[in-house]
């Protein structure tokens, strides 16, 4: 481990002593920083600095204290930590278990669970509301037997209960993910040392293996807590309107931009956000332990014995039930001609797919065009700001990093009061257009929100590719520009495409700021469309089924991405027969699994 | 403490349909420093990971103290090992780290205190307890993972590959340093190296493994003068071979037809192999090198050759010969002052008879 440092140590001063900044850095930085000012850092500001000004444009902090007056806002505030602490909590208990499964035993299913897993992240969790209410609601299919069979019913779906259910059902691949992959990259003498020191079973993994995870499982949990905290429509289409986001919605909507009170609570939000992540990121000061070396072998994996087969398998068969829940749910609704009162729908149709191919075809390419432009824009400006961060001593270079992942702590509704209120009157240069009421103040919330995914690919991306290889290039007579572009980016290409696709589906599912930036129907993509169709009832059908339609090609795709990573891992991870590790490497090997944050 | 025994009998290995240790016998005495050498996929940390318990033999019996351990779990065998990586764990100080087995074994706060107390001081890394393993320096860990391992007092230590992530003056004063403490301890310490220097100037006995197979047995004296076999004597310093085919032998005389060399007559003291071809193995310093038309000394055999290539090792140079078409290494002492013989000169090779080991071939 010390090579590693020392190595470490003596290329930092080596760029520190070569390299001097070039005015293209200077450009680049500077550009960069234009569009984290503009569509970041100053709509934001705006958002403060009218929670702290009087109308007459004093500053006062008379509007936390009337928040604070008011019961309702007192109670959407403590509902939201609840809300979001137990779905932390939650979420924690699925994924734990699944993390440890798929790591620690050989048995078939890891790879099901880790591609089932990812499949709640790409439907957005309010599609998934209104299924769950057909399925664990008071008079949804499970309560509908229960009360058949056993005279009971369960209150999954009453009040917070269903917002609470929802959320960590959606959320927890979040820690399963970052979790799996810390748990991969422990190196196997770990345990071996501890298994030789007497340390076993439930001792070995709460002493050992599960701190040295614990990076990994914070990383997803403080995610878990910030999405379920900003979360807006799952909430709405529980009719859950005493939280903080609702709150803040309807404020905007119904009182109009000049309502303190939305600001205040755009305020608060934001603040708990970044509480949270600088609280984890605090913990997770120097507290890097992948450990694994090259060469090295994971943890090493069992072989489970038939009854504990039978018993993981049957854990896991009824958690990934409730966990795609409601993905079948939505995608019964989808088919579903007539379905109330009844564990399952008394028809099916096509109806409801004709529907949307006649209707929202307009939205669906809407979502195409928006989310392909800030997927694009947000890897241009990931590999920038990598580079920069990375390979050059351009002074300030951290603050760009920092302030683009800091968009992470943005709820994506509080952007969008910062873009309405600060672009207020723009006009498209040449026209009479108002800024706001286009399209391209959607493209670029999704862009400003999903940067900080595009973002750590890169950077990952950038960090397994050594120096020495551009130093190569340099050498060979390529200026700097052609070195990044015919050695870096191609090196960086693997990177560059997760961050894509990403952002790209994330914003695909982002509704919370889309809500407030669509104008008009005819400029909504598709998860707008979506919520629009989940507010009636007759309009549940087309709305599922408009669903379901990314749900099938991200789903496509994801797996076959798991596919390659499951097999480079195995490559990696299978035990060499015997001996030598090669000498510690100067550089993490390439080979190790990435972190996944999304 | 009592000093153990490691006793191998019969022991076979194999993943799937590879076999990876075939039918091992070692027997290791009580407080022995004994080293397994061998290059990579020979099957030494295999062998290794097997005494400590992680990878268990199909066929045979591991015997430690006499007793056959072969059914049991890594943490019922007191087996104490230090890694390669040496895994600390990063999570806990070094202190914890030490105090982790003794936790596990539930002994009482006071006499942990005491314990890793002690152990911290063997290694001379008391100051350095409240550290976390990342903030200490490759030999400061290695030093962190031996006391974390003899804190136990484990009947047999194990160390695999203990020094090969040490640079390389580090690594004779840690060499040096677990040898002191082993002596101390008394305990019977198993060492995985693929560096024979490491393991001819530390081991008392040692065992030379290729292809899962002992190879040959015995004090680094042992191996280094009368190798067993080809590989030994090639793997253990190094070694110059010449396969001949035998053209005829006296009770003092053996003459060998060796191809693109030619004849070569060697006085010989014993016995030879009773084969048609016969491998011929002597080191580099047993070999003298004269100009070629210097006076020869009729006790070696002499050869002509034409030097290769030369590199300075201090004490001596190495030389690259060429004789025939066989490239030959000898040692040729060094001293102030000395011209050094030219590369494409012609020189005489002389081999010392009484330092030649014959192999059947």
């Amino acid at each position: 481990m010390s090579t590693v440092t020392v190595a470490g140590a003596s290329a930092r001063m080596r760029s520190g002593f070569f390299k001097h900044v070039r005015p293209g850095a200077w450009l680049a930085g500077a550009m960069v920083l234009a569009f984290l000012l503009l569509f970041l850092v100053l709509p934001v500001g705006q958002v403060f600095v009218a929670a702290f000004v009087d109308s007459d444009g004093s500053p006062t902090t008379g509007h936390f204290s009337a928040f604070f007056d008011q019961s309702l806002m007192r109670e959407s505030f403590f509902n939201s930590l609840y809300v979001a602490t137990l779905s932390t909590v939650f979420a924690a208990l699925i994924a734990v278990p699944l993390a440890y499964f798929t790591v620690r035993f050989q048995f078939r299913g890891a790879l099901l669970i880790q591609t089932l897993g990812v499949l709640p992240l790409i439907m957005p969790p309010f599609v998934g509301a209104a299924a769950m209410q057909l399925i664990f609601g008071r008079s949804g299919s499970v309560n509908l037997l229960l009360e058949q069979y056993f005279g009971v019913s369960l209150p999954i779906m009453e009040g917070l209960n269903g917002v609470i259910f929802v959320e960590s059902i959606h959320y927890f691949p979040f820690i399963l993910m970052n979790l799996t992959v810390a748990l991969r990259n422990i190196d196997g003498a770990m345990e071996e040392a501890a298994l030789n020191l007497g340390c076993t079973g439930w001792r070995l993994f709460w002493r050992v293996i599960f701190p040295l995870a614990m990076p990994g499982f914070i990383a997803g949990a403080s995610l878990v807590f910030v999405k379920v905290f900003d979360d807006l429509g799952t909430p709405l289409v529980l009719g859950q309107t005493n939280m903080l986001a609702p709150q803040a919605y309807l404020r905007i909507t119904q009182v109009g931009l000049e309502d303190p009170m939305g600001y205040v609570i755009a305020v608060i939000m934001i603040v708990f956000s970044i509480t949270a992540m600088v609280m984890s990121a605090r913990v997770l000061v120097g507290k890097d332990y992948s450990t694994i070396q090259k060469g090295g072998a994971s943890i090493a994996r069992r072989e489970l014995t038939p009854w504990g087969a039978i018993a993981a398998y049957g854990w896991i068969f009824v958690v990934l039930l409730v966990v795609l829940s409601p993905h079948i749910g939505v995608l019964l609704l989808s088919f579903a001609q007539v379905w109330s009162f009844a564990p399952l729908p008394d028809a099916y149709t096509l109806a409801h797919y004709e529907t949307v191919f006649q209707d929202a075809g307009g939205m669906m390419k809407n979502t195409l065009l928006y989310c392909g432009l800030a997927a694009g824009l947000d890897v241009i400006l990931g590999v920038t700001i990598a580079y920069l961060v990375l390979r050059t001593k351009l002074p300030a270079g951290k603050w760009l990093d920092w302030a683009a992942t800091a968009s992470l702590a943005v709820p994506g509704i509080v952007l969008a009061i910062g873009y309405l209120r600060f672009f207020k009157g723009v006009t498209v240069p040449g026209t009479d257009t108002l800024l706001t009421s286009t399209w391209v103040v959607i493209m670029l919330a999704y862009a400003v929100r999903r940067l900080p995914y595009a973002l750590r690919s890169c950077v990952a991306a950038l960090q397994q590719v050594h120096e020495s290889l551009e130093e190569a290039a340099e050498s060979l007579g390529a200026t700097k520009m052609r070195t990044i572009r015919r050695v870096v980016v191609p090196l960086m290409a693997g990177g560059i495409l997760a961050g894509f696709v990403t952002s790209f589906i994330t914003a695909a599912v982002e509704l919370s700021a889309t809500i407030l930036l669509s104008s008009s129907e005819s400029q909504a993509p598709m998860s707008y469309g979506i919520y629009l169709y989940m507010q009636s009832i007759s309009g549940r059908g087309p709305g599922a089924a408009l669903g379901v339609l990314p749900i099938l090609v991200v789903a496509l795709g994801t797996y076959l991405s798991h596919l390659v990573v499951e097999r480079a891992s195995n490559r990696n991870a299978t035990r060499v027969v015997d001996e030598e590790l090669p000498p510690l490497p100067a550089e993490p090997s390439t080979t190790q699994p990435q972190a996944v944050k999304i | 403490m009592k000093k153990v025994t490691v006793q191998c009998r019969n022991i076979r290995l194999s993943y799937g349909s590879t076999e990876v240790l075939k039918n091992v016998n070692l027997d290791i005495e009580p407080g022995e420093f004994f080293a397994l050498l061998g290059p990579s996929g020979s099957g030494k940390s295999t062998l290794l990971r097997l005494i400590a318990g992680f990878n268990r033999h199909q066929h045979g019996e591991l015997l430690i103290d006499g007793k056959d351990v072969s059914g049991k779990a890594p943490w019922e065998r007191n087996v104490g090992m230090v890694f390669q990586s040496y895994a600390l764990w990063p999570h806990l100080s070094v202190w914890d780290n030490v105090a982790f087995g003794l936790v596990e074994r539930r002994v009482d706060k006071a006499t942990i205190k005491a314990k890793v107390g002690a152990a911290l001081e063997q290694v001379s890394l008391s100051e350095y307890a409240e550290r976390r393993p990342s903030q200490l320096s490759g030999g400061q860990q290695q030093r962190v993972a031996l006391a974390r391992t003899i804190v136990i007092e484990p009947q047999v230590l194990l160390l695999d590959e203990p020094l090969s992530n040490l640079d390389k003056t580090l690594r004779v004063q840690m060499r040096q340093e677990l040898l002191a403490m082993q002596r101390r301890l008394g305990l019977t310490t198993l060492f995985v190296t693929h560096d024979q220097e490491e393991a001819m100037t530390t081991a008392d006995r040692m065992a030379v493994l290729d292809k899962g197979i002992v190879q040959q047995v015995g004090s680094p004296v042992t191996l280094y003068d009368y190798p067993a076999n080809p590989f030994v004597a090639n793997f253990v310093g190094t070694m110059n071979l010449m396969t001949g085919k035998v053209r005829s032998r006296s009770a003092d005389m053996l003459t060998l037809d060796v191809p693109d060399v030619g004849e070569l007559r060697l006085p010989i003291a014993g016995d030879a192999p009773k084969t048609d071809s016969i491998q011929v193995s002597f080191r580099p310093h047993a070999l003298r090198l004269e100009v070629a038309d210097a006076a020869r000394d009729a006790r070696f055999v002499w050869m002509p050759g034409t030097v290769e290539a030369s590199e300075l090792l201090g004490e001596s140079t190495r030389y690259r010969v060429r004789v025939g078409k066989q490239n030959l290494t000898a040692d040729h002492p060094h001293q102030m002052g000395l011209t050094r013989f030219p590369v494409g000169g012609a020189v005489s090779l002389g081999i010392e008879p009484s330092q030649v080991r014959l192999f059947g071939a």
